[in-house]
């Protein structure tokens, strides 16, 4: 289709990098760092769609899907993302649900590593090292800790979007029709199966509503609580699958996500005042 | 304080709301919050050493996944104000005033996150127009907010008492609060619900349904999902008829030879 090949410049690499940084900027409770997402690929998206207002709406639409993982670990999803809309751009058949669970099969392990070794790790060591130097009256705990975090922070973005974006290029690019089928369906499947496991796990829905009190023989009193009930009777994470599906349904039927949200809003408010839900 | 020093003391608790949410220079740990606010305001050396000791009493603070740490942006920026500042109160007192008072200002973390809901919306809008300024204008807003988190809170300890500050934000009712927070906790199951419309097909429901109940019954790490998730994909793919047309499949497939290729790609790796 496309008679000029359209590519991916240095500068639109560098500007995405340097967009990354504010992944989270606009972090809500709904999609998580879309907004950021989207604004990252946006140097793609420019380059790719710029002069054609329907592909360039329907990329924005599709980078605004809900996104979250730790904020660096983002640096090489980002890379592969850009690759494969390239590829996409240029005649490649990805599709959406490709793109989505490319995405979402990579950030849901990827937070997993990133976690532990940014937080856990690396901000502790050098955040104790630094603090003791400071604690000495010394101004080289603060500016050892600053260059040393930004130093490792940049040349980590930089370098995983890079090997992403190469990586990324080089598997859609030189497979065969059949074999890119493959990785799409593979694709969708990771991601699928990520989305099932983030249901229970990055939800947080806490019913604290005593059932029942029951005397036992030996004095003491067991309390049942609607916890107690839906997570260790029925099975732990019940209730966000159930919420998740009422939502799928909703969207179905064509209600307005914001509608929904606010009805939301409301649930969440009205079920801790009365004390079934709680913090 | 002189008003330059106010303007700068300002900046900085901006910079530190911003990074609050950002976590990419760390302009909100109390090492670099607190040695800037001793900067700005003349009396550095004791910004230093109350980062010092302030970091150490953060190290365990950190975001992981969804949940929301102890705001480590505002406990610097409002000690540091209490130390440094015209208050010259001693560390130990900065510090245990400054706590409190952090986690009071969670309230408005809660706030901007829900506020920052009603963003992405006009997000969305602007991106069925195509219109790539305005979802940058959106991040930017988003973004402003997030920095005048921290620094109006700071201003006002300038103003006043900070225990008046720490009052003002406990006025602010738990019902709504709290309402707000307990409804934060599930609003990501519409962005799940959307992903899912988008992705979802009868062949990747079993998928869905199997990443769950092993997420809720187990207490496997990401990590190791990730790899389940990457093996069920593999083995479907080498038993699915779709892709081996000598077993009967659909001719839609590439035969073996597809299949000899995605081998040779996986062993480059």
């Amino acid at each position: 289709m496309a008679n000029v090949e359209k590519k991916i410049t240095n500068g639109d690499l560098r500007s995405s990098f340097w967009r990354l940084t504010f992944l989270q900027a606009s972090w809500n409770y709904e999609r998580m760092q879309n907004v950021g997402w989207a604004y990252a690929m946006i140097p793609a998206i420019k380059r790719l769609y710029g002069d054609d207002k329907a592909e360039r709406s329907a990329a924005l639409k599709r980078h605004l899907e809900f996104f979250n993982t730790h904020p660096y670990v983002a640096a090489p999803v980002l890379g592969v993302e850009i690759a494969m809309e390239e590829q996409r751009a240029n005649g490649a058949e990805i599709d959406d649900a490709t793109l989505q669970g490319v995405k979402i099969g990579m950030m849901g392990p990827l937070a997993g590593v990133g976690d532990p070794i940014f937080w856990g790790t690396a901000r502790p060591v050098i955040g104790a090292f630094a603090a003791s130097l400071a604690m000495s009256r010394s101004i080289a705990g603060p500016i050892v800790f600053f260059v040393l975090w930004n130093a490792l922070r940049m040349a980590f973005l930089w370098y995983t979007q890079k090997m992403g974006y190469q990586q990324g290029t080089s598997i859609t690019k030189n497979l065969a029709g059949g074999a890119l089928q493959k990785i799409t369906l593979g694709a969708s499947i990771l991601g699928m199966f990520i989305m099932g496991v983030l249901v229970p796990r990055w939800t947080t829905m806490k019913f604290p509503l005593v059932v029942s009190k029951v005397k036992m023989t030996d004095g003491t009193t067991k309390v049942t609580t609607l916890d107690n009930i839906l997570n260790q009777q029925l099975l732990p994470g019940i209730a966000p699958l159930a919420l998740t599906f009422l939502t799928i349904w909703l969207l179905r039927k064509k209600v307005n996500a914001l509608v929904i949200i606010l009805m939301y809003f409301v649930l969440g408010i009205v079920l801790n005042a009365i004390g079934v839900m709680g913090k | 304080m002189s008003i330059i020093s106010v303007i700068l003391v300002l900046i900085v608790a901006f910079l530190a709301g911003m990074e609050g949410i950002l976590d990419q220079f760390q302009f909100h740990q109390p090492l670099v919050a607190a040695t800037l606010i001793g900067a700005a305001t003349g009396h550095l050396m004791e910004g230093v050493v109350l980062g010092g000791q302030l970091q150490l009493i953060a190290l365990g603070w950190m975001n992981i996944g969804a949940a929301v740490a102890p705001d480590a942006a505002l406990a610097s920026v409002a000690s540091a104000i209490l130390v440094a500042g015209p208050a010259q109160t001693s560390i130990s007192t900065g510090i245990a005033m400054a706590i409190p008072l952090a986690v009071a200002g969670l309230v408005l973390t809660t706030i901007v996150r829900t506020l920052t809901v009603g963003l992405a919306h006009i997000a969305d809008r602007e991106a069925e127009e195509g219109s790539i300024r305005g979802v940058e204008l959106v991040q930017w807003v988003g973004l402003i907010l997030q920095g005048l988190r921290i620094a109006i809170p700071a201003g006002l300890i300038l103003a006043v008492p900070a225990t008046a500050v720490q009052g003002a934000l406990n006025a602010i009712p738990d019902w709504l609060t709290d309402g707000l927070a307990v409804a934060g906790g599930f609003i990501v199951v519409v962005g799940y619900a959307m992903v899912i419309n988008m992705m979802a097909s009868a062949e990747l429901w079993p998928f869905f349904f199997l990443g769950f109940a092993l997420s809720a019954v187990t207490s496997l790490n990401l990590i190791a999902m990730g790899i389940i998730g990457l093996v069920l994909a593999l083995v479907y793919l080498q038993l699915s008829p779709q892709f081996n047309g000598h077993s009967g499949g659909g001719s839609n497939g590439g035969g073996s030879h597809s299949g000899d290729q995605l081998d040779a790609i996986l062993n480059d790796y």
